[in-house]
């Protein structure tokens, strides 16, 4: 379809369209300057939601419509922007980005920095898990716009020029993965938890949480809690647990895994 | 996610006019629901005003008034930073546990103490926008109470719905008798007991709470209490960590010797809100804390118990959890 070509609404459209964004109507019966916009918004819907809402939607999703592939679409334009300045990595950045960009989207997107993983996207994984002002958080559940004149600091961030953060090492010499998509969360929620570890934290699996000095002692069973916010659909949490505990203990931990 | 647009608090007053003009802005805390519910397209608010910037983070004592001697924590102060702080870990230690057992370091780290109160539920139909669900859309039926209601309530439950009410850190609320104080667009502060503050679905499911669109939380108090040497709170759930709680129990006994002085017990996993077993509490006054008495109170509160087509079980689960998490609380609530 051309880009600069904006043609009539179908009688079912314009019913649609009246049914949900009446306030927008007028314009594009005017102009069919949103029409685009419009179509978009329905191929994003996948259709599922907007038909569940409307039987009409639903004639108009079932029959071959003239709707343009995603592919085709305009390039996106930004609604509601918003203007974002942080540090990432060490690094000052300015973005606008559209309200609704997550961080994790930003990272990978817009900054390339794609160590971040998207898994479950809902918070249930932890693969897209940074450090936001020194804490370890979810950037898919973070607004990029939440993030003014903070500092994020993510997998990228770890390493030193050519020298590797020694978690990156020990995860390394453990096995700490084997597809590696979990890894860059797991690493990342690793350093922050011993940091949360030193300054005295506690977790569910605590004997005794009213004890309040020093930092806290990590078994492995407090590792295996601490760290439940991060799935490894590999399953290779032993090693995980052992490159960390290498990592804490600041001495070589014996590897689980060898290939005798 | 639908558009919205994005404005950032400077301050309190603002922030809740701002709110209060708008019927579809919803308040941006940590996110960790708010944008979670938004990308499944249950929540679509037309504006989010953010206002995690807005301090209200402290955590102390009371200085005067009639809870004096108690603890307040702010309403934006994040699950973290609550369940270490030391006067909480020192004078309730059963509202670090109860923390501690929801969700994940990283999202304990977003999310905030206002924010945890107003959760909404995780029942999957109400999460599924092509299911009924008269808690999203009033009218369209319940999915799950005649559907698989394996998580669903055992307690307080109507026709319109069979949800439960999720947090953790509230049930530890209600057992510590916790007030809510919230500050509305007049400027004026309301002071709501928490177990005032979450609502029973009657046929009205899609008001969780008994808060006016426009108010903010701006804090939780805690009165001083006896129940820091014996208190427990125990989460069963499928699995070890890191999952919504099948049946969970606050427990705190305050005892001379081994007589009960006083007891709580809250429940969570089984009702629309935290479920406060007052008569069981009453009936443990005086006895000896025995595994027998504990069990007693236990089946009285379970007697009540209403079980749906798939969550029988927590009747037994509810009653075993509820003698464990006394006995727990008994030992100082060290696993
Ligand atoms: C994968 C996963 C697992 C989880 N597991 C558990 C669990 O096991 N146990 C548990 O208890 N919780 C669990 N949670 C829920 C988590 O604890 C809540 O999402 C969190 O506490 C909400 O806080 P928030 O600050 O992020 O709220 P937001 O998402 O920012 O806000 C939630 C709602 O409260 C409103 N709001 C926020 N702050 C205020 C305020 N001060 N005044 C008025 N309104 C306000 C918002 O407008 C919004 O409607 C889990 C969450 C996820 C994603
Ligand atoms: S139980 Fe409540 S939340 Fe779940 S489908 Fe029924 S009405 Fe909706
Ligand atoms: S992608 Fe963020 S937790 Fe799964
Ligand atoms: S290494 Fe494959 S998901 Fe963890």
């Amino acid at each position: 379809m051309d880009e600069h070509e904006s043609p009539e609404l179908t009688e079912d459209e314009k019913r649609l369209f009246a049914d949900l964004m009446p306030e927008d109507l007028n314009e594009i019966l005017d102009t069919g300057v949103n029409r685009r916009h419009f179509l978009k918004l329905m191929t994003l819907a996948g259709g599922g939601i907007l038909a569940a809402q409307s039987a009409v939607a639903e004639q108009l999703l079932t029959r071959p419509s003239n709707a343009p592939s995603p592919t085709e679409l305009a390039p996106v334009s930004l609604d509601n922007a918003v203007n974002v300045s942080f540090k990432v990595n060490g690094t000052a950045r300015k973005l606008t980005v559209d309200s609704r960009m997550t961080l994790l989207d930003a990272l990978r997107e817009r900054l390339d920095l794609t160590g971040s993983k998207k898994g479950c996207d809902h918070g249930q994984c932890g693969a897209c898990t940074v450090m936001v002002n020194g804490h370890r958080v979810l950037s898919c559940l973070t607004l990029t716009a939440s993030c003014e004149g903070k500092t994020v600091q993510t997998i990228e961030g770890l390493a030193q020029n050519d020298k590797l953060h020694p978690m990156q090492e020990a995860f390394l010499k453990h096995d700490g993965f084997q597809c590696g998509f979990c890894t860059p969360g797991q690493i990342c929620s690793a350093v922050a938890m011993l940091d949360e570890a030193k300054k005295g934290q506690v977790s569910y699996v605590t004997e005794n949480v009213r004890q309040t000095t020093g930092p806290a002692k990590l078994s492995n069973e407090e590792i295996r809690e601490r760290m439940s916010g991060n799935i490894c659909r590999c399953g290779a949490y032993p090693n995980i647990v052992a490159a960390i505990q290498e990592v804490y203990n600041g001495k070589p931990v014996e590897q689980i895994f060898r290939s005798v | 996610m639908r558009p919205f647009t994005y404005t950032r608090a400077t301050d309190v007053t603002s922030a809740i006019r701002l709110l209060s003009q708008n019927p579809n802005a919803r308040f941006l805390a940590g996110g960790t629901n708010l944008l979670d519910l938004m990308k499944e397209d249950v929540e679509r608010p037309s504006t989010l005003i953010d206002i995690s910037e807005l301090g209200l983070t402290d955590i102390k004592s009371i200085a005067s008034g009639t809870n004096k001697d108690g603890v307040t924590l702010g309403g934006l102060g994040k699950n973290t930073d609550a369940a270490n702080h030391p006067l909480i870990r020192q004078h309730y230690p059963l509202l670090t546990q109860a923390i501690l057992a929801g969700a994940s370091g990283q999202l304990r780290n977003m999310a905030t103490n206002g924010g945890n109160l107003l959760q909404r539920t995780r029942c999957p139909y109400f999460y599924e926008v092509a299911m009924p669900c008269n808690k999203r859309e009033p009218g369209t039926g319940c999915g799950a109470k005649d559907g698989i209601n394996r998580m669903h309530a055992i307690f307080g439950w109507s026709d319109q719905c069979v949800a439960v009410y999720p947090s953790d850190m509230a049930v530890a609320l209600a057992a510590l008798d916790a007030v809510i104080i919230v500050r509305n667009a007049g400027g004026q502060e309301r002071r709501i007991p928490i177990l005032d503050f979450h609502r029973l679905p009657d046929n009205q499911p899609e008001k969780d709470t008994n808060l006016v669109h426009g108010e903010l939380i701006t804090a939780i108090e805690l009165p001083q209490n006896r129940f820091a040497d014996k208190s427990y709170y125990l989460k069963v759930r499928d699995r070890a960590s890191y999952a919504f709680a099948l049946v969970s129990v606050a427990a705190a006994l305050e005892t001379e010797g081994n007589t009960i002085k006083q007891a709580r017990i809250a429940m969570g996993g089984v009702a629309h809100k935290p479920w406060r077993a007052l008569k069981a509490e009453t009936m443990l006054v005086g006895k000896e804390a025995t595994e027998a008495n504990f069990k007693q109170a236990a089946d009285a509160v379970m007697a009540e118990a209403k079980p749906l087509a798939h969550n029988a079980f927590k009747v037994e689960l509810g009653n075993r959890s509820i003698v464990l998490a006394l006995q727990m609380a008994m030992k100082g609530g060290k696993i």
